[in-house]
């Protein structure tokens, strides 16, 4: 059994017609997330507006489903973009980058992940409020490892 | 350095394969998996998983840097390489050995000498064994004039080439510049090397190698011969020990070439030495050495009894040779049939999907080396290869018959694979009385274009 373009229409009918900001469905293996727009982002690849013709947002709604994932409830988790090790400030002794409750934009400099000598900055990717690191400083992180919470929105 | 804790830098049947051996040496594994391998048999075998990198190769498996630092990370001594991916990379063995990490293999010197053709071609003539007459060639005109001089038809090789790629086969002295032209191309692009060089065709050749072991200061061993004629455009498909129908005087001298090189150059580890046995002049020709262990080492170990990887690890943690040339005493014989899940009803284009239902075979002398169990994912990044069916036996009538039924009884859908060919193989008179040569495949493929019996799942 698969979702029809009419049935995505139905449930986003549904949601416009409801009090809630997101809709998350999971049947049979298909895992389908609606966010109503102006509802708080997940990331930069975000819901497309629930006003697009319906297979168009079945198409790009289905994205927004993995992007979800990579999400740990309302948080944003910023992952490693490659294996090494993590360090939180710029050399030894230097304030950390960031800490609990820093505001970070997209572009920010939240650690370093260090492969033989070369240095890589990783950046948050989203918008908000830091609320919790995960990797200690100095330590070995793999590839796709969650670095940081972030809760997203405007601080 | 005693290894307690191993890096394995490699996927599938291979990092099963050493996780084998390492939970018997009680050495720790970590296994470096991409992002499509972490739920893989390996990576559940493993002590410890940790994740190098996205599913392509080139952005997990073959990163030098991210390999090495996993191994200083997770705090292992040592870097199993496997085959293929960095296991023949100087510059992997260079950087351990900086930052005082093991690499289970052959010194960095040694990778670069082998893994460059022309030098290792000349540490062969230097040690006087015989090579294919053949040259490098700078230019088209060179190429035609060394043309001229060894006759058509000719290969092109790749100097930076092995394992069957970067070959080019030239029937007359017309095509040999467009082939050139396309053959650097094609080497540039694979192997980061343009420079080519050319031999002459051995028509009826049998492809044989010696299983060698080194100790890194001129000590070797060799373990008898492989021979690896049955190849589908230079793939191997089926290996057997011993060579059948081979003059013992002349297996004798093969495996005596092959230690003598080794120890020329103080090989250190495993290694395996190739040659081109010429049917017609019976004589033979050093084609390349592969630093590595191989694919078809098993067949090795079902007769001689010995563990290669175990003997790896030994040389690396300089224990050196633990057996004398004498103490090894090959019994019987051994065959290996590769199953890849590849599609014959398409060319043998790689077959990728779910396994949804396996059942190997399994009884006495069947040995099967394998990463695959139902369920299982075959990615379309890495080789088709699902598994490796062994079987040992006392003489080669009872391994071909034992082999037959092993691959009646292995059950497999969801992807297409080869074992129809394997089957067809095994029942052709010309296979049977043995001593085929490298162009019997593709006979077989040619003659016989019957419905393959393919198990779509």
């Amino acid at each position: 059994v698969t979702l029809t373009a009419r049935d995505v229409a139905e449930i986003t009918r549904l949601l416009e017609d409801s009090q809630f900001a997101e809709l998350h469905l999971e049947h049979e293996g298909l895992k389908l997330t609606l966010r109503r727009s102006g509802a708080p982002p997940a990331a930069a690849t975000h819901a497309a507006p629930v006003a697009e013709s319906a297979p168009q947002a079945a198409a790009s709604e289905r994205r927004t489903g993995a992007t979800a994932l990579a999400q740990s409830g309302a948080w944003h988790e910023v992952s490693a973009p490659l294996l090494g090790t993590f360090y939180r400030a710029p050399k030894p002794g230097a304030e950390p980058y960031v800490e609990t409750g820093s505001a970070v934009q997209e572009d920010t400099i939240i650690g370093i992940i260090e492969v033989m000598k070369l240095m890589n900055t990783v950046r948050a990717g989203v918008a908000g409020t830091v609320v919790e690191i995960l990797v200690s400083d100095g330590a070995l992180v793999e590839y796709g490892q969650a670095l940081l919470r972030v809760s997203p929105g405007a601080p | 350095v005693k290894i307690r804790r191993v890096l394995i830098a490699n996927r599938g049947e291979i990092a099963v394969r050493i996780i084998r051996t390492c939970r018997r040496l009680n050495v720790e594994t970590v296994l470096a998996v991409s992002e499509v391998d972490r739920d893989t048999l390996p990576a559940r075998l493993a002590d410890r998983t940790v994740c190098i990198g996205p599913a392509r190769p080139i952005d997990s498996y073959l990163r030098i840097d991210t390999v090495v630092q996993a191994a200083l990370g997770v705090g292992a001594q040592a870097i199993h390489p496997g085959y293929g991916f960095l296991s023949e990379r100087a510059a992997l063995a260079q950087l351990c050995e900086h930052h005082g990490v093991t690499f289970i293999g052959p010194t960095a010197p040694q990778l670069a000498l082998v893994g460059d053709k022309l030098a290792a071609r000349e540490a062969a003539e230097a040690t006087g064994i015989a090579v294919v007459p053949g040259g490098l060639v700078a230019s088209v005109a060179e190429a035609q004039a060394l043309a001229r001089r060894i006759g058509l038809p000719i290969l092109i090789k790749a100097v930076g080439g092995g394992g069957g790629r970067g070959l080019k086969l030239v029937q007359t002295a017309a095509g040999l510049a467009a082939a050139l032209e396309l053959a650097a191309a094609e080497a540039g692009a694979a192997f980061g090397d343009s420079r080519l060089y050319l031999e002459r065709f051995v028509a009826r050749g049998r492809h044989v190698e010696v299983q060698v072991l080194g100790d890194g200061t001129g000590a070797v061993v060799h373990m008898g011969e492989r021979d690896c004629s049955v190849q589908r455009r230079y793939q191997k498909i089926l290996e057997e020990t011993p060579a059948p129908q081979l003059d013992a005087y002349l297996r004798q001298r093969l495996h005596q070439a092959a230690v003598h090189l080794a120890a020329s150059i103080n090989y250190r580890g495993a290694g395996t030495v190739e040659f081109l046995v010429d049917m017609e002049r019976g004589e033979f020709y050093f084609l390349e050495m592969n630093a590595r262990i191989q694919v078809e080492h098993p067949v090795s170990e079902m007769v001689t009894g010995i563990d290669l990887v175990a003997e790896q690890f030994a040389v690396a943690q300089g224990e050196g040779l633990r057996l004398a040339q004498e103490q090894i005493q090959p019994r019987g014989c051994a065959l290996e049939c590769r199953i890849n899940a590849e599609d014959p009803a398409r060319d043998f284009q790689p077959s990728p999907g779910t396994v949804t239902h396996v059942a190997w075979p399994a009884g006495e002398g069947i040995r099967v080396d394998t990463h695959v169990e139902t369920g299982s994912k075959v990615p379309p990044f890495y080789d088709s290869l699902l598994a490796k069916i062994i079987v040992g036996g006392p003489d080669r009538p009872t391994v071909l018959s034992t082999m037959r039924a092993a691959l009646a009884r292995t059950e497999l859908a969801g992807v297409a694979t080869n074992i129809a060919l394997h089957a067809r193989i095994l029942e052709d008179p010309r296979f049977v009385h043995g001593g085929v040569d490298t162009g019997f495949l593709a006979g077989v493929l040619e003659h016989a274009h019957t419905n393959p019996k393919v198990t779509h799942g």
